[in-house]
C-alpha cells in the first residue's frame, strides 16, 4: 500500500542573523491512510516545523514530501492551494476569525472553495451539529471557552472534506478534561470519515490516548518510530524512554526552594484540589505544613507547598491554584 | 461685530473646513489604503514578501511624511495649479492635503493590518486561501476596529492640516482664526473658531469610537 504521506530525507534550515538553524535534519517517515500518527518531542525539537512542511506552510530546504503520491514541491502555487484543501489543520491557539461568528467561521473554507452562501451555511450547520455546537452558531469566538473554540476549528476543517488532518499542539492550551473530550472527537472523526490524522504534541498522554503510531523527534532528527504499543513496551532510544517515563517519575527529594502558602475559603471539602493538580501536571508537590478542616462541606484552612524546581512549571501551578479559588502567596526563604 | 455677516462667515467656514477635511481623507484612503496593504503584504514577514517593492514604498512614504505640511503645501503649488487651475481656496487645498494624507494613511493601515494575529493568516493559508482572499476576508475584516479607530485619528489630523492651510490661502475655520485673531487681533472671533474646531474633532472622535465599538465582535458579551 502506498502511504498517504511520504516524507523523504526532509531538511529545513532557517537563516537567522548570525547563524543557521537546522530545524530538520533528514527526516524519513511514512504515514498510511487511516492512521492517527503522533509526532512527539520536547519544545524546539522541530515538530512544528515538520508539520508545517506537510502542507508547505514552510517550504523544506531539502528532501521531499509526497501527499497522495504527489510531490508537493512540484506543484504550482495554484495547485498547492488546491492540494491544501485536502489537508486540514488545527492549531494550539485555534486561530478562528474573531470578527466572524461561529457559523461564518465554519463557512470560511467553503467561501474559499467558491460555494454559494446558502449552501455553505447549510453545510456549516451540519458540521457544527457533529461537533456538538449547533446552538452556538450565532456566537462569536470571544464568547466561547477554549474547548468550544477548538470544536469550531474542527468543524471548520471538516467542512472542506479533508483527507488528512494536521493537529499542531491542538490540546496544549486546554485543561485535562477538555483535552480528553477533544481527543475523543478526533478519534470519532478518524473512525467515521477515515481521515488520517497527524498529531503534534509534547505530551505522551495525548499519544497514548488516541494514536495508533508514534514518531519521536529530537533536535531535528527522528529518533524512533513505530506503533504506539511497540514503543511503549520497549522504547529503544534515550529520548523515547525520557518521554515515556516523564509521567511516572518518582521524586526522592524535592530540591526546589520555592514555597507557597495557600488558603482554602470556599472549596468543597470533597474536591481533591492538590491531588488533581499533581495529576494534571504529572509533577509532585511537597506538603510542608497543613492545617485544614471541613466546615459543613467547605474546606477551611491553609497549607504550605514546596513547588518543583522548574520555574515555568511552578508558575503554572500557582495559576492553577489561583484558578481553583485558593488564595496563593509565595513565601521567601521558607526552606533553605 | 457679531452681525449676520460674521455668523454667516463662520457657518460657511464650518462647511469649508468639513469639505477640506473629509474630501482629502477620502481621497487619501483611495491612495493610502492600497499602499498600506502593499506595505503589509510585501514586508518580510508578510504573505508575499518582496523586498524591492517594500523598500521603495517604505522610502517614499517616509520622505513624504517627514516634510512638514506647510512646506509640502508650498512645494506642491505648481502641481496644484496644474490640477485645479489656481493655488488658493478650498478646492486647491484638496491636492496638498490628499498628498500629505496618503502616506500617513498608508502607515496607519499598515500598522492596523500588522496587528492581525499571524496564526489566523496561517489558518487561512492552510485552507488554500489566495492572497486576495487573505487581504480582503482576513486582514481587512479582522483589523476593522483598529482601521476605524485610526481613521478617526487621521481625520482629526487632516482637520488640523486644513486649519494650518488657512495661513496660506485656504478658506475655512482656520483661515478665519488667522484673519481675525492674528491679522486684525480680534480674539473673540478667533476663540469661537477654535472652540468650533475642538467641537468638530470631538464629534468626529465620538462617531469614530462608536463605529469602532459597533463593529467589534471580540467582546465577551
Amino acid at each position: 500500500m502506498e502511504p498517504i504521506i511520504k516524507i523523504v530525507d526532509l531538511h529545513k534550515d532557517f537563516k537567522q542573523k548570525d547563524m543557521d538553524v537546522h530545524a530538520l535534519k533528514g527526516v524519513n517517515l511514512n504515514i498510511y491512510k487511516g492512521d492517527i500518527y503522533g509526532i512527539i518531542g520536547m519544545s524546539g525539537a522541530g515538530k512544528s516545523t515538520l508539520v508545517r512542511c506537510l502542507n508547505f506552510l514552510e517550504r523544506p530546504t531539502g528532501g521531499s514530501v509526497f501527499v497522495d503520491g504527489r510531490d508537493l514541491a512540484s506543484l504550482t502555487e495554484k495547485q498547492l492551494r488546491e492540494a491544501r484543501k485536502d489537508i486540514g489543520m488545527i492549531f494550539q491557539h485555534f486561530n478562528l476569525l474573531m470578527q466572524r461568528n461561529v457559523v461564518d467561521n465554519v463557512c470560511f473554507p467553503l467561501e474559499i472553495a467558491g460555494m454559494k452562501k446558502r449552501d455553505a451555511r447549510k453545510k456549516a450547520m451540519e458540521y457544527l451539529e457533529i461537533v456538538g455546537l449547533s446552538e452556538k452558531a450565532k456566537a462569536y469566538p470571544a464568547q466561547l471557552s477554549g474547548g468550544q473554540k477548538q470544536r469550531v476549528a474542527i468543524a471548520r476543517v471538516l467542512a472542506s472534506d479533508p483527507k488528512i488532518l494536521l493537529c499542531d499542539e491542538a490540546t496544549s492550551a486546554l485543561d485535562p478534561q477538555t483535552t480528553k473530550s477533544i481527543l475523543q472527537l478526533l478519534k470519532e472523526i478518524n473512525q467515521k470519515y477515515g481521515i488520517t490524522i497527524v498529531v503534534i504534541t509534547h505530551e505522551m498522554a495525548v499519544v497514548q490516548e488516541i494514536c495508533s503510531h508514534v514518531a519521536i523527534i529530537d533536535k531535528g532528527n527522528l529518533v524512533e518510530h513505530g506503533t504506539v504499543e511497540e514503543i511503549f513496551q520497549a522504547p529503544k532510544s534515550r529520548e523515547a524512554k525520557k518521554l515515556i517515563y516523564q509521567g511516572y517519575e518518582k521524586v526522592a527529594e524535592m530540591k526546589g526552594k520555592r514555597c507557597v502558602r495557600i488558603v482554602f475559603h470556599e472549596n468543597s471539602s470533597f474536591e481533591p484540589v492538590i491531588g488533581n493538580m499533581v495529576l494534571a501536571f504529572k509533577a509532585p508537590v511537597n506538603i510542608l505544613y497543613a492545617n485544614t478542616r471541613d466546615l459543613d462541606g467547605v474546606a477551611k484552612g491553609e497549607m504550605i507547598l514546596q513547588l518543583p524546581e522548574d520555574l515555568e512549571l511552578g508558575d503554572k501551578m500557582i495559576t492553577y491554584l489561583k484558578n481553583a479559588k485558593l488564595s496563593v502567596e509565595e513565601l521567601e526563604d521558607y526552606v533553605g | 461685530m457679531w452681525d449676520e455677516k460674521v455668523i454667516q462667515m463662520i457657518i460657511e467656514g464650518i462647511g469649508e473646513t468639513m469639505y477640506m477635511t473629509l474630501v482629502p481623507t477620502f481621497l487619501g484612503y483611495v491612495l493610502g489604503m492600497p499602499l498600506g496593504i502593499l506595505l503589509t503584504v510585501t514586508d518580510k514577514d508578510g504573505i508575499r514578501p518582496n523586498a524591492g517593492i517594500y523598500k521603495v514604498l517604505d522610502f517614499l512614504s517616509n520622505i513624504f511624511r517627514s516634510i512638514p505640511f506647510l512646506i509640502l503645501l508650498i512645494l506642491l503649488i505648481p502641481l496644484t495649479r496644474m490640477i485645479v487651475g489656481k493655488s488658493y481656496g478650498s478646492n486647491a487645498m484638496i491636492v496638498p492635503l490628499t498628498i500629505a494624507a496618503a502616506p500617513y494613511i498608508a502607515r496607519m493601515v499598515e500598522s492596523s493590518l500588522k496587528e492581525v494575529d499571524h496564526g489566523v493568516i496561517e489558518a487561512a493559508q492552510s485552507m488554500g486561501a489566495n492572497t486576495m482572499t487573505i487581504v480582503f476576508k482576513v486582514l481587512l475584516m479582522e483589523a476593522r476596529t483598529s482601521l476605524i479607530t485610526n481613521a478617526t485619528i487621521v481625520t482629526a489630523t487632516i482637520l488640523g492640516y486644513s486649519a494650518m492651510a488657512g495661513t496660506v490661502g485656504a478658506d475655512g475655520l482656520g483661515a478665519i482664526a488667522v484673519r481675525y485673531g492674528y491679522n486684525r487681533y480680534q480674539p473673540d472671533i478667533m476663540i469661537v473658531t477654535v472652540i468650533l474646531l475642538v467641537l468638530l474633532v470631538q464629534i468626529m472622535q465620538g462617531i469614530g469610537m462608536m463605529l469602532s465599538r459597533h463593529f467589534d465582535r471580540r467582546r465577551t458579551r
